[in-house]
């Protein structure tokens, strides 16, 4: 759980001087004078390179552009170092070495020894895990709380359980033979960088693929760590080249002629535009794109337990999940009480430095994406919903938002059909079980939703009808190797995770 | 027209006009093709038609020539049709396909006559009929199990049970093979409906005449209204239609018209439809049927529940 609940102790030094009441809920004060230490994370064993280049066939290559870009830290807008520009020689570079790489030993490799180097990587993340957690908190923005418990761990995992299937894949799609794709271009967001990054490759080598990589350019750090990582577990050159830069970059990629497979992940515009570039070809295409999840809390839910789910489920990383739930819908009878508690739970949360283990909210990931978030704030008010943000400080350089919540959202506002991909919570009210599925059935997105309930039928009732890839009942944003992961509708197709993530990257 | 002349070649009947020796014979009633919308037969509503000949260069009958009005028609029928059928027990799909299977055995003169109108040999015609006939069933068979197979309990290292199925995509449309007038519709449209989908299927252009005779078999098969619609026309002016609707969730494409592919992969990114294209296949052969057919056409559905007391910690909420 990435946000947790830490001012407990002091709410209950509060509890013999409540004053005001509402709705029979104590209100509860936050101004007590309690103040958490600073419990930062040390950064002195971080090694940073002035500046990394492009790994394409097994070697960090200058890129043939001569041109490089910074990346900075979000949380101070300083510059952390700057990374290589891939122009189109570069890419084509890369996807001629994973050929090669392809066709000289990897598809001809048992599996058991694939399965071998995938392992290494994985234990080799385990080994460098504090580094890669900070170093991801460091260039993304999000907390290390959850670099360290959520997306290192959750990559080492993905490695390992995919390395497991790379001698077993005749097990895995009955009377079938899979055969691998070839060449995988595989593009990934500055959300979850290292994850996003395990979630494409593992798989890929794991079912005999080759592939080229091209993270985010906001968050590229951990994925050349990585690199460095993959250089040293001894796996053949080519078989992984991380190739960075902008969105011409990944457009090259995706339109170069020597790749068998377009793996995407990101935003639902770009996965269209995807879709219609390689239209006519027999290019493979999974699609993990974005999402508006409506987060059900029926009347009979725990609604404590329902309340840190609404927290977990839309500050989780800032907002920037697609599967985040930023819709919220609440059954009226329990309506101010949930509110209530929602307002009372979001002041707790602290907004600040990334690294700081206290932190709940870390940076929002670069100054262009909290313009969209305030945009949508102010679109928010615009269109007459009442806005609600906790009163917390914000650090006064570095990218910030506090948590905001929008209640008296009406289901055509903007705010509720869009993905806003930040802190901002769309908050509506039901009374029936069929208002409330035709409501969060009626969106373009179908990638996750919650529903919190005590009431074991009306679960399967509401898991059933969501038209959703991932249903969490009675949680919030869990995630795990075996555990397949993508959406219906215009959040995408193919399946990453478990077994079914296999077939994005195998020929039945 | 062609048709009755083959059928009635003892009379003397010729286009313009008739001779004096009919008169007392009886007219044969003459079949109108018209199309298969939400469990009603409607004619095009553009008025259009084309006629369909067979290789002999034979008018075998008017065929409605379908529009964009009937794809928006077929469509809101399938949608309507979707909730319920998608509902219905895995079981209780099944022997519906089957009692289609069952109609279509009853009916197996009919469709061999057309088979064979449409130049395909006698021989031929009635394994084309007995294939189809067997495919449904072998499709029947697998409405409840290929949740089982394809399904899985996913062992998360975290206190939850967690699991995925396949759900119905929902809406699909789908172009039928050209090359077969009914096996190829029918294994088009078996793994789609077993699947719990509903669709629009554009039949053969070249040989429509079973897809309408196929509709009356399903309309007394317990076939929901608006589950299975089927239209004729052109694919040059439909497969676009069925790319660009906005409520439809993927299109299956049986050819191999590059043109075709691309209108469909470009103008189905509007909505992130999924296109599945099934080039080179011998409907004949085994080739023809496969449960991952029904794959193509289903979402993965993942869900979590916390197990309280799992292993030594709380629950995972």
């Amino acid at each position: 759980m990435p946000v947790k609940t830490k001012k407990i102790k002091e709410q209950k030094q509060l509890s013999s001087d409540q004053k005001g009441k509402s709705n029979g809920i104590p209100k509860l004060k936050f101004n007590s004078g309690w103040e958490y230490a600073p419990a930062p994370e040390s950064t002195s064993h971080i090694q940073l390179k002035e500046r990394y280049d492009l790994f394409i066939n097994g070697k960090f290559t200058k890129p043939s552009s001569g041109k490089y870009f910074e990346t900075i830290n979000p949380a101070t807008e300083e510059k952390l170092s700057e990374v290589a520009e891939a122009n189109a020689a570069d890419v084509d570079k890369a996807v001629k070495a994973a050929r090669s790489a392809y066709d000289r030993y990897w598809k001809k490799m048992p599996g058991r020894e694939r399965a071998k180097y995938i392992y290494r990587i994985s234990r080799m993340i385990q080994e460098r895990a504090r580094e890669f957690a900070v170093i991801e908190s460091l260039d993304g923005g999000k907390t290390i709380r959850e670099s360290r418990d959520v997306d290192v761990p959750l990559a080492a995992n993905h490695f390992f359980y995919y390395a497991g299937w790379a001698d077993k894949l005749e097990y895995a799609f009955p009377n079938r033979n899979p055969q691998s794709l070839g060449v995988a271009g595989q593009i990934i967001p500055w959300n979850f960088p290292l994850l996003m990054a395990a979630w494409k490759i593992a798989p890929a080598l794991a079912a005999g693929n080759t592939l080229i990589l091209k993270p985010a350019e906001t968050t590229p750090l951990t994925c050349l760590k990585l690199a460095e990582i993959i250089q040293e577990s001894g796996l053949p050159e080519g078989v992984v080249n991380i190739i960075t830069g902008f969105g011409d970059t990944g457009a090259m990629l995706v339109n170069h002629p020597g790749i068998d497979k377009i793996a995407f992940t990101g935003s639902t515009e770009v996965g269209k535009i995807i879709q219609r570039a390689i239209a006519g070809t027999d290019k493979k295409l999974t699609l993990e794109l974005g999402g508006k999840a409506a987060n059900i809390i029926f009347e009979d839910a725990p609604l404590d337990q329902a309340v840190e789910g609404i927290i977990n489920g839309i500050y989780f990383n800032q907002g920037h999940v697609c599967c985040a739930g930023s819709r919220l819908f609440v059954q009226e009878s329990v309506y101010n009480t949930v509110l209530r508690k929602l307002k009372d739970r979001i002041e707790t949360l602290i907004v600040g430095d990334p690294l700081d283990k206290n932190t709940d909210i870390g940076a929002i990931n670069s100054k262009s994406q909290l313009d969209v978030i305030n945009k949508y704030i102010e679109l928010g008010k615009k269109e007459g919903a009442e806005f609600y943000q906790s009163g917390c400080n914000v650090p006064g350089k570095g990218f910030f938002c506090r948590p905001t919540i929008f209640t008296n959202v009406a289901q055509s506002n903007r705010i509720a059909q869009e993905e806003i991909f930040g802190p901002v919570l769309a908050i509506q009210t039901f009374r029936t079980d069929e208002e409330v599925i035709e409501k969060a059935n009626n969106t373009p997105y179908g990638l996750s939703a919650g529903v919190w309930t005590d009431k074991g039928s009306k679960i399967f009732n509401l898991t059933t009808k969501m038209r959703a890839g991932v249903i969490w009942a009675n949680t919030y944003n869990k995630f795990d190797p075996t555990s397949p992961f993508g959406g219906y509708k215009e959040s995408g197709y193919g399946r990453e995770g478990g077994l079914h993530g296999l077939a994005a990257y195998s020929k039945l | 027209m062609g048709k009755l002349e083959a059928k009635n070649s003892s009379f003397s009947i010729s286009e313009n006009g008739l001779e004096k020796q009919v008169t007392n014979a009886r007219v044969e009633v003459l079949k109108t093709y018209k199309i298969y919308i939400g469990g009603q037969f409607p004619r095009t509503e553009s008025g259009r038609y084309y006629v369909a000949k067979n290789n002999r260069g034979e008018q075998l009958a008017n065929v409605c020539l379908s529009s964009r009005k009937d794809v928006r028609d077929a469509v809101v029928a399938a949608r309507s049709a979707f909730k319920g059928w998608s509902a219905r027990a895995a079981f209780n799909r099944g022997q519906i396909l089957y009692r289609i299977a069952e109609m279509l055995e009853g009916r197996k003169t009919q469709f061999i006559e057309e088979l064979v109108q449409q130049d395909v040999t006698k021989s031929q015609a009635q394994k084309e009929v007995n294939l189809s006939i067997d495919r449904l069933i072998w499709y029947a068979g697998w409405c409840d199990k290929y949740q089982q197979i394809f399904g899985t309990v996913n062992p998360v290292a975290s206190s939850h049970f967690n699991f995925s199925v396949p759900e119905p995509t929902g809406v699909v449309a789908a172009i039928a093979p050209q090359d077969s007038s009914l096996l190829g519709l029918v294994s088009v449209i078996a793994p789609i409906i077993a699947g719990g989908n509903t669709c629009i299927i554009l039949a053969s252009e070249t040989k429509p005449l079973c897809s309408i005779t196929f509709a009356e078999v399903i309309n007394s098969s317990d076939v929901p209204a608006g589950v299975i619609n089927i239209l004729t026309g052109k694919v040059s002016e439909l497969a676009t239609q069925f790319a660009a609707h906005m409520d439809v969730n993927a299109v299956v494409y049986c050819g191999d018209e590059n043109t075709i592919q691309k209108d469909l992969q470009t103008k189905g990114a509007a909505n992130v439809k999924r296109i599945i294209v099934h080039k080179d296949i011998n409907w004949l052969s085994d080739q023809g049927q496969s449960p991952y057919f029904i794959l193509d056409t289903e979402e993965i559905k993942t869900t979590w529940h916390p197990i309280e007391n799992i292993g030594s910690g709380g629950g995972g909420y």
